[in-house]
């Protein structure tokens, strides 16, 4: 039970998959128009990112350690397909908000890293919650952003008017545009938040504000390139990783 | 027909730009951009990856996916077919272009799980592009990538010397110089 919460905590809070992490940037930025077109990107995500957490935790000592990317994306690819499926039948008009985003799920490195980082490692529940804790962080990031855009943008808040009938509001916010501002505003809090923490001595590097800045020479969290490099390396020093996590934990 | 195609490659590479107006390839947009040549080398990897990813795609689901009516596995087979194409290119090249293999080896990796590349396959079944329109739009999407990404690098390289507030070094600016960027793209949109 314990454990359980620590996920949940650890997803929301800890090690919120946006605001801590800066992963899963691109569906970020497109589907935080509204703050409701955020709240649904983020519970999809949270309902593939669950369910293939908990699936990749079951088959975690089958899959051979050489191809466990390839079977990870299938695994993944499939539930995104059937999530995709269930969208279009029951809430047509999310599936047509969303568009392209769905499939492009797969791609989200979140669900890739929770797989790689800790579904291949730990058992069932523990990854099925941490599924769902990453998940509602997302979903509650997504939905900030979406709220803050949507304000500014248009004004309302899941289409409720909020602001006063004199307020003008400033379209570029809801345009792509807007959504580069706003990530800039939140990097800039991020990094401010961890200059003021470095600075009374705490430590700070689980904030990755934005994926370091140089791909090539990165060995982050989350990046395409480490799973990539990984596959290459020997299983031996996947194992001692694994192992610091779990002391960690 | 001509026409349709120009079109096509004027929408996907300046009007609707992949990075700037989709968000997709936001990764290696902002990981690799730090010096134009690195930014370029990137650029031209992507080019030649998602015209030859959208045109094996393409072919795919023409002749395997349709025939069969399994087109509901677009999504699982699109990102098997990119992985396992990326992989083979970097094969391929390894061991008869080694001269392309050095310049464009490291970016290769970084491209698998780039969503650009399958964004551009879904956005191709999706419009209902045949097979050499899809090689069209494949292309130009790319084309766009790589304008704004060196874009982005000659004004990264030119940042290096500015002052900027301590918490805005790093991501941050390079974020809002995105979205300045965006803004300027936002005029091509009276192109079409």
């Amino acid at each position: 039970m314990n454990d359980i919460k620590e996920r949940l905590v650890n997803g929301l809070i800890k090690e919120n998959p946006t605001f801590v992490l800066m992963l899963g940037m691109c569906p970020t930025l497109a589907v935080t128009t509204s703050a409701m077109n955020g709240l649904g990107m983020g519970l999809t995500t949270m309902v593939v990112l669950a369910l293939s957490n908990a699936f990749i935790s079951l088959l975690r000592n089958i899959i051979p350690d050489k191809v466990r990317i390839p079977a990870f994306i299938v695994i993944i690819a499939s539930f995104v397909t059937i999530v995709e499926l269930l969208l279009e039948g029951f809430i047509p008009s999310l599936y047509d908000a969303l568009g392209i985003y769905i499939p492009l799920i797969v791609v989200n490195c979140i669900i890739l890293g929770r797989a790689e980082s800790y579904a291949s490692k730990n058992p069932v529940i523990p990854s099925l919650f941490d599924g769902i804790g990453m998940g509602l962080g997302f979903s509650f990031a997504l939905t900030c952003i979406g709220a803050v855009r949507e304000l500014i943008g248009a004004g309302t808040l899941f289409g409720l008017h909020i602001m006063p009938e004199s307020y003008i509001p400033c379209t570029i916010f809801i345009m792509a545009p807007g959504a580069f501002f706003v990530l800039a505003m939140l990097t800039a809090i991020q990094n401010k938040i961890k200059l003021i923490g470095e600075k009374k001595g705490k430590d700070m590097s689980k904030i990755q504000s934005g994926c370091g800045n140089d791909c090539l020479n990165c060995s982050d969290s989350g990046c395409t390139k480490r799973f990539y490099d990984e596959k290459a390396q020997e299983p031996k020093t996947r194992r001692i990783k694994g192992e610091e996590e779990k002391e960690h934990a | 027909m001509l026409k349709d195609l120009l079109i096509i490659l004027i929408s996907s590479s300046l009007v609707s730009n992949v990075v700037l107006s989709q968000f997709l390839g936001l990764c290696p947009f902002l990981g690799v951009s730090r010096k134009t040549n690195t930014a370029s080398g990137m650029g031209v990897a992507v080019i030649f990856v998602i015209t030859l990813a959208s045109a094996v795609a393409g072919v795919i689901y023409k002749y395997v996916l349709v025939p069969l009516d399994i087109t509901y596995l677009q999504t699982i087979v699109f990102i098997l077919v990119i992985a396992a194409l990326v992989q083979f290119v970097e094969m391929f090249l390894k061991k008869f272009m080694p001269a392309l293999y050095e310049a464009l080896g490291v970016y290769l990796p970084l491209i698998t799980t780039n969503c650009a590349v399958l964004g551009v396959a879904l956005t191709n079944v999706q419009k209902n592009y045949g097979i050499l329109a899809g090689v069209v739009n494949g292309f130009a999407t790319a084309v766009g990538f790589t304008i704004s990404i060196i874009i982005l690098a000659g004004i990264r390289e030119k940042m290096e010397y500015n002052d900027i507030p301590e918490s805005f070094k790093g991501m941050p600016i390079v974020l809002i110089t995105a979205g300045l960027m965006a803004i300027a793209f936002c005029g091509f949109s009276g192109l079409l």
